[in-house]
């Protein structure tokens, strides 16, 4: 059985563990870095970003971390797709594995969250399904834009990106952890099997 | 589909992010920054700490919005502000600046002794006190998208925390026990709207992310409550009315992640400084008392 970790500094990491869960896969919580052996992926929740930095600073993750980005795949939903990119336009602790840009807040404050739906190809081949992909944007960040080898996955109707794939990384401005679709956890199941 | 703002998962959504973390009440930009820099997952923007409410005594009011705007300005984390309880137009107020959660409060003097803001009203999210299950899906059952225990705010007397803590979780496993039959029964001894007493039942949980307050001022604290079943901490004068807060602030972020492993709560308790002087809750007049506000 696949054993997928979440990083469990802060933010929603119970909400994706319950989705692991429910579509059959061993999770569990990582908070040092002796927590990463034995995974076969690892999830980066939705938080906040420099609450969730600091203390990967403080706990000697970063390393570890980058370290385990070479070799399995990671998914950083939100603050965690921050945390993945080389470049969030401010002074904060990143991982820098994904070569992706990275606008925080860029949709204004929570009054301007919002929820759409998006078409995303990649995913309904994956997953072999029809139906769009319902997505809940909070205080979100857009992914300005993708460089070397980091592919677009998603984008509004205005073009603004908000996933992105890098080899087995992959970062969604999005939370698929606060619906009910296990679409996006599935997916991310297919690249850490990889 | 067309985007849509303001709904119940967004509200909810965004207290889900702040799970696991730490708010804290700041008064200026300058504290906002040293809260954000040791790690906070919000700030609460208000013009006193309770502590100094509790001291000054008079009229307890919403702050001044620009000096809100400020401390919007000053850090990228979100910001929260407190209104009066039933003060609407309070709530309206902050909503138009933009803050990002607003806590309709018994910390300021209550502008209606009989009803609450109906939150449903409002796009913005809202987080409310509550010291039994009851208070709580009351205040759900209005349109709070996200709840604290009160405790006994500008104390720094844990005691009162850990009994609304206790309170709440302790229904919550009772109701997870009881036959579906029951639960009317439950409803009306509680004075809880029967729709959310089944849907806690059926979650085994809190509908909404619930934080704990009122009385937080150690990392031992913090980690207590945590252990115990909230979701994350308010820390109010606790840390801005410590010796060194910045300190302070960094350590009890770190005994809200860790606030399983005994060792790192030994190593982030050394050498704090000065806590909060404090005031014993159990020997305050009734009338003193800040969680009795709210109905």
């Amino acid at each position: 059985m696949m054993n997928i970790g979440v990083l469990a500094l802060q933010g929603d990491f119970a909400e994706h563990i319950v989705m692991l869960k429910k579509i059959g896969v061993e999770a569990r919580e990582v908070r040092l870095p002796e927590h990463l052996d034995g995974l076969d992926g690892l999830i980066i929740p939705g938080g906040e970003s420099t609450t969730i930095g600091k203390l990967a600073v403080h706990y000697n993750l970063m390393k570890p971390l980058q370290e385990f980005g070479k070799s399995h795949a990671i998914w950083g939903t939100c603050a965690g797709a921050i945390f993945l990119s080389k470049d969030a336009n401010r002074d904060q602790p990143l991982l820098g594995l994904m070569d992706i840009t990275v606008q925080r807040n860029a949709f204004g404050r929570q009054v301007d969250s919002f929820e759409t739906d998006l078409v995303i190809d990649e995913l309904l081949k994956a997953t072999q399904t029809t139906h769009p992909y319902h997505a809940v944007f909070i205080r979100a960040p857009i992914i300005e834009a993708v460089s070397g080898n980091a592919k677009i996955l998603s984008q509004l109707k205005d073009g603004r990106i908000v996933a992105a794939l890098e080899g087995r990384l992959l970062a969604t401005s999005f939370h698929p952890e606060l619906t009910d679709d296990p679409r996006f956890h599935q997916y991310f199941l297919s690249l850490a099997q990889k | 589909m067309e985007a849509k703002t303001g709904t119940w998962t967004e509200k909810k959504g965004l207290a889900q992010m702040l799970k696991g973390g730490v708010i804290m009440d700041v008064v200026n930009a300058e504290q906002a920054k040293i809260a954000e820099e040791a790690g906070a997952c919000a700030v609460m923007a208000l013009e006193r700490v309770p502590a100094d409410i509790r001291a000054d005594g008079g009229v307890a009011r919403m702050s001044d919005p620009d000096m809100i705007l400020k401390i919007m300005d000053a850090v990228t984390i979100p910001v929260m502000a407190k209104c009066r309880i039933g003060h609407f137009v309070e709530a309206q107020i902050l909503e138009s600046i933009g803050v990002d959660y607003i806590d309709e409060s018994e910390v300021l003097t209550p502008a209606d002794e009989e009803h609450h803001i109906l939150k449903h009203n409002f796009k913005v999210p809202f987080v409310c006190g509550c010291r039994n299950i009851g208070e709580a899906l009351r205040r759900i059952g209005e349109g709070a998208a996200m709840m604290r225990t009160k405790g006994e705010a500008g104390t720094g007397d844990v005691v009162e925390a850990v009994r609304h803590a206790r309170s709440v979780l302790g229904s919550i496993r009772q109701l997870k026990t009881m036959g579906d039959e029951e639960l009317m029964a439950f409803a009306k001894n509680n004075g809880a709207p029967y729709e959310l007493v089944k849907e806690t039942k059926a979650l085994g949980r809190m509908p909404v992310v619930n934080f704990a307050a009122g009385g937080v001022a150690t990392p031992a604290d913090a980690a207590l409550m945590m252990q115990l079943g909230v979701d994350g901490v308010f820390v109010g004068s606790g840390i801005f009315k410590s010796g060194d807060p910045a300190k302070r602030a960094a350590a009890i972020v770190k005994s809200v992640t860790h606030y399983q492993d005994a060792s790192i709560l030994a190593e982030v308790s050394k050498n704090l400084g000065e806590a909060m002087v404090g005031r014993n809750a159990a020997q305050m007049p009734e009338g003193e008392r800040l969680a009795v506000r709210g109905w």
